[in-house]
């Protein structure tokens, strides 16, 4: 039967892994390269790499180095940071990309989503909703969660799809890199009111999270410091839970 | 040497990278001379049918295709699209097939709770002996899918492998030196790499 995916999310910052909290503080992690050479050995599902730095300090996207991390992926993959055009997402899907993860452009120009999905198949587009509270009830943010759009979470979530959008990733900015769980609140709103698959993020500790996110809809969960620290004190350690645990725990 | 058939459709790419790993020369291209040169070949594919058949016509592709593989027996994978482009014809396009397997590809019909493409990790199951499942036998191999159409044989013996999705479908046939795949072995890892190795060494 499909499993559900379980999806460690890589952050790249000036060819470094880097892991923060609530999108801010980023820290130092180890070598990407080496970070997905583990990721095969230990069979992972997917994985997604997202360059936290193209975007905000309008970098080009470094495919160079993309090619190298990728050259190294024997798993799907998902790349997202710095792209705007259809060349870029063209570009990218040769270096042996499967999906590209569209924010800012997205939410800048939508058309952008429907014109790759047109052009490469919705199945390799997947737009990352980056979600934070305020005072007003959840927005979405773009540029790294720095900048707050009007846009509610359900709201774009079924905006994006109607661009044709192949995926939703909810990225929860208040429960990045802190290990508290997932707030499956907007996993249980989005995941009913849109047909695409919806993937979790942000807060993922224990496979116990994973099972609770699939129970409220998620499709498939993501996760960064689960897989890179381990222990109170943020230790780095890369891990990935084994097929079996997962399987049995996910009742697959 | 193998050639990964590059018909501007598909990620070759990952293709070259995996083969590389497991230890093997490979190139891509869609020179008619070293397509006759090759000792064996893979299609790959992302995309739709039309398009790829189209492609294929295009760039002169078929003829040569005809002749190394239904002649002079050539080993050939088709992977996703590529196996598809195989059959005879599709649900998804109005153009004809390649038509090296008695086979034709359909949309899936499931029902509501199955979501199209089927997407994500999936068992394949063997349900003949092949050369491709050396040091696999004794193990669930699993394998990264995303498709929305299956292909599906007439003739039961050239079924390798079956994957259920609401449905049993043929994730990979064979037959003679013609095999497809429906998966992506490329994206595979362990799995995919061991399936690709015996790809290159038994055939």
């Amino acid at each position: 039967m499909l499993t559900t995916r379980i999806i460690p999310v890589l952050l790249l910052r000036n060819r470094g892994l880097y892991k923060g909290i609530q999108f801010k503080n980023h820290t130092y992690v180890g070598d990407p390269i080496n970070t997905v050479k583990i990721f095969n050995d230990k069979e992972v599902d997917e994985i997604v790499v997202l360059d936290i730095e193209a975007t905000v300090k309008n970098k080009p996207i470094d495919f160079e180095y993309l090619e190298e991390v990728v050259s190294e992926a024997f798993m799907p993959i998902g790349y997202g940071g710095g792209i705007k055009t259809i060349e870029d997402a063209k570009r990218i899907f040769s270096i042996g990309v499967e999906k590209v993860i569209l924010n800012t452009q997205a939410f800048k120009t939508p058309e952008l989503v429907s014109e790759l999905s047109k052009k490469f198949g919705a199945q390799s587009v997947v737009v990352s909703l980056d979600v934070k509270k305020t005072l007003l009830g959840s927005f979405v943010y773009i540029k790294n969660g720095t900048e707050k759009t009007s846009y509610k979470p359900l709201e774009a979530a079924k905006l994006m799809e109607s661009f044709g959008a192949g995926e939703i990733i909810i990225n929860d900015i208040d429960k990045d890199g802190t290990r508290t769980g997932y707030n499956l609140s907007y996993i249980q709103e989005i995941s009913k009111s849109v047909k695409i698959p919806v993937i979790v993020c942000g807060g993922a500790a224990t496979v116990e999270d994973f099972v609770k996110a699939k129970q409220a809809g998620a499709h498939a969960c993501a996760a960064g410091a689960m897989f890179v620290y381990h222990g109170p004190h943020r230790a780095v350690l890369i891990s990935y839970p084994k097929y079996e645990e997962l399987r049995k725990s996910l009742g697959e | 040497m193998l050639v990964i058939i590059n018909y501007n459709l598909g990620n070759l790419k990952s293709i070259q990278n995996m083969i590389r790993k497991i230890g093997f020369e490979s190139k891509i291209t869609n020179n008619i001379e070293e397509i006759r040169g090759a000792t064996k070949l893979i299609l790959p594919g992302v995309g739709a049918f039309d398009n790829g058949m189209h492609n294929l016509k295009e760039l002169g592709l078929i003829s040569v295709l005809e002749k190394e593989i239904l002649e002079n027996k050539k080993p050939i994978l088709g992977i996703c699209l590529g196996m598809q482009l195989l059959t005879k014809k599709s649900e998804e396009g109005t153009l004809s097939g390649l038509g090296f397997i008695d086979a034709e590809t359909k949309l899936f019909k499931l029902e509501n709770t199955y979501k199209i493409p089927h997407m994500g990790w999936n068992t394949a199951k063997p349900i003949k002996k092949s050369k491709l499942f050396s040091e696999m036998e004794n193990q669930e191999n699993r394998f990264y899918f995303v498709h929305s159409y299956y292909v599906d044989c007439s003739n039961t013996d050239d079924i390798l492998t079956v994957t259920k999705y609401g449905t049993e479908f043929v994730s990979m046939f064979e037959h003679e030196n013609i095999i497809g795949a429906q998966f992506h072995p490329e994206k595979s890892h362990k799995f995919g790499m061991q399936l690709l190795k015996n790809f290159l060494e038994n055939y």
